[in-house]
């Protein structure tokens, strides 16, 4: 039987179901699903209203980091920074308001703070050819000296007349009883979902972490795609600090501490490659969201929490396992 | 009237000559083999060709206006492409997203342009099918053949209306039916009207599918000559030196 081109063009490699059950992001879901059922079960105080809504938001902070990661990971880079970044941001915040500035002023400057640090970031990387880890982890250790330069290391839990509207903005729920940060969340897991697939700034960002040198060769803006690619980085690092200090109601200078590899792991949990050229937004969140079931259920289960760390670390290996496993039979 | 024509050019790198007045002319529909050693000069004058580097000396035309490349996208936008050695393909790419890769479709208006994946498809699969190569748009070219990611590489030197397409090694690293595959890639752009450069250290595929062969020695010219009026031991000769210059 002849083929038509029209048949060609159509042609997929795989079904729909053959592509799900070989997405990493699919079987993060599943495990979440099954976990929380088996919380559910196994716990009286898991399926409360107040847990749920407490994982949720919980899960949000490090999630909104994920996916501003998720555009440097794809790329093929790292940025070690965003913990050190989100207290710089959330101290610049406090800091502004507490000296009688009002919200807008204060997010402006803590926004403009994120992009100048993620700016410097990527020039360095993109046009001194800086590797991404030295000048990243450089800018962990900088941005955290900054916040306690800027708070001389106090606590700042007064944010001067716009105290009450900066609570309300991350602490409220204002919509169907929805904690704020989850709603920006989906927002911005939202936006990131569509740059990646259906812009030209998205494709670029998958070109250049499958083949850099092709991307130069075909004309894509190599360098400056990176530049901008860090500075989302660092302002979702940025925006998490905002809304984080608005529902903690203070900052403190170990704010976001160690929270670079929280992120990482969610990003690579969800199926982004740190080699580059692979993630997704959903991938970001649904990892973020295990290792937030994996923290909150060692909790209720009675387990001690210095065991949290070997949990995620293993989550972290067992995701990376998945991928080594379906590439080696690729490979056979 | 000729498609390009190079006259009198020369490259210096400081002291070292890698090109020493060469000229020659390119016609439409005409398969040339540039051919040479290492270092022979073959590489920096398709560079010079491409845009990547500025003669030193001489002059180029294209149809007959005098032809000035500061960059390779001005190559590109002059109708001049080229299949770079590497083929410079991205793997975790579809082959429609590898041929459109730095000119993406879109559609829609003003800052809410996406991506017009539908005509990307369809337009591949059209330039695959002209090519007659079994490449599907929508694969990922990971997943490729040799022969499939020449098809691939290939396909977008004929998105613009391409008049010269330059050609780096195509068959260096592929398997020998691969290498049929890709011979027949050259001639399906021959006959399109499309002046081929193919550069190759593979004195049969020269032989197989060009009309004239070029041969550099040492940053000159040392034959130009069509293919029917030469032989490979005489290209060899060439190529070594045991045989200075040919007419």
């Amino acid at each position: 039987m002849a083929v038509t081109l029209d048949q060609t063009i159509a042609q997929k490699q795989h079904t729909f179901l053959s592509r799900l059950f070989a997405n990493q992001t699919f079987w993060v879901v599943i495990a979440v699903i099954l976990a929380c059922l088996f919380l559910s079960v196994a716990t009286d105080s898991f399926a409360t209203s107040k847990n749920i809504f407490n994982i949720t938001r919980n899960i949000t902070f490090v999630a909104i980091v994920a996916l501003g990661m998720t555009f440097v990971i794809i790329t093929g880079g790292i940025d070690l920074s965003v913990g050190s970044v989100l207290c710089l941001s959330s101290m610049v915040l406090a800091v502004t308001m507490h000296a009688g500035y009002s919200i807008e002023v204060g997010i402006l400057a803590s926004i403009a703070t994120a992009l100048a640090i993620g700016a410097f970031n990527g020039l360095l990387i993109a046009y001194l050819g800086f590797p991404p880890f030295v000048v990243t982890l450089g800018m962990l250790s900088v941005a955290r000296s900054l916040a306690m330069v800027a708070s001389n290391n106090t606590v700042v839990f007064q944010f001067g007349p716009d105290h009450q509207k900066l609570l309300a903005l991350g602490g409220g729920a204002w919509l169907f009883g929805i904690a704020n940060p989850v709603l920006y969340m989906i927002l911005l897991a939202g936006i990131t979902g569509f740059i990646l697939r259906w812009t030209k700034f998205g494709r670029h960002i998958f070109a250049i972490g499958g083949n850099e040198h092709a991307a130069t060769l075909t004309g894509v803006p190599v360098k400056q795609i990176k530049v901008v690619v860090y500075m989302i980085s660092a302002l979702s690092a940025g925006l998490a600090g905002i809304i984080q200090t608005g529902w903690l109601g203070a900052v403190t200078t170990n704010l976001g501490n160690g929270m670079e590899l929280q992120v990482i792991a969610a990003t690579v949990i969800g199926g982004a490659n740190l080699a580059g050229g692979v993630g997704t937004a959903l991938g970001a969140i649904v990892g973020a969201a295990l290792i937030e079931v994996i923290r909150n259920s060692l909790g209720l289960l009675g387990i001690n929490a210095f065991w949290q760390g070997t949990f995620i670390g293993g989550a972290i290996i067992l995701a990376v396992l998945f991928d080594r496993i379906r590439n080696f039979r690729r490979s056979d | 009237m000729s498609v390009l024509e190079l006259a009198n050019i020369s490259k210096h790198f400081g002291a070292i000559q890698a090109v020493n007045d060469v000229s020659f002319s390119l016609e439409a529909g005409e398969v040339v083999g540039l051919m040479g050693d290492n270092g022979a000069g073959k590489s920096t004058l398709v560079k010079m060709i491409a845009g990547n580097f500025h003669p030193s000396h001489g002059t180029m035309r294209l149809d007959g206006k005098d032809l000035v490349l500061h960059k390779p996208a001005d190559a590109r936008q002059h109708g001049i492409e080229i299949v770079h050695q590497d083929l410079a393909l991205c793997n975790n790419l579809t082959a429609a997203a590898n041929v459109y890769l730095g000119r993406e479709l879109r559609r829609g208006f003003g800052p809410l342009r996406i991506l017009d994946y539908g005509a990307m498809y369809k337009r591949a699969g059209q330039l695959f099918a002209e090519l007659k190569s079994e490449t599907r748009p929508r694969d990922l070219v990971k997943q490729m053949s040799g022969g499939q990611r020449q098809a691939v590489a290939i396909a977008r030197t004929m998105l613009s209306q391409a008049k010269i397409v330059l050609m780096d090694e195509p068959t260096a690293a592929i398997s020998v039916r691969q290498v049929a595959e890709v011979l027949n890639l050259i001639r399906h752009l021959r006959d399109q009207g499309i002046a081929v450069v193919l550069i190759s250290h593979r004195m049969p595929d020269v032989f197989d599918v060009a009309d004239r062969v070029i041969v550099m020695r040492r940053g000159r010219k040392v034959a130009d000559k069509k293919i029917a009026s030469s032989s490979p031991e005489e290209v060899t000769g060439l190529i070594t030196g045991a045989i200075e210059q040919v007419a």
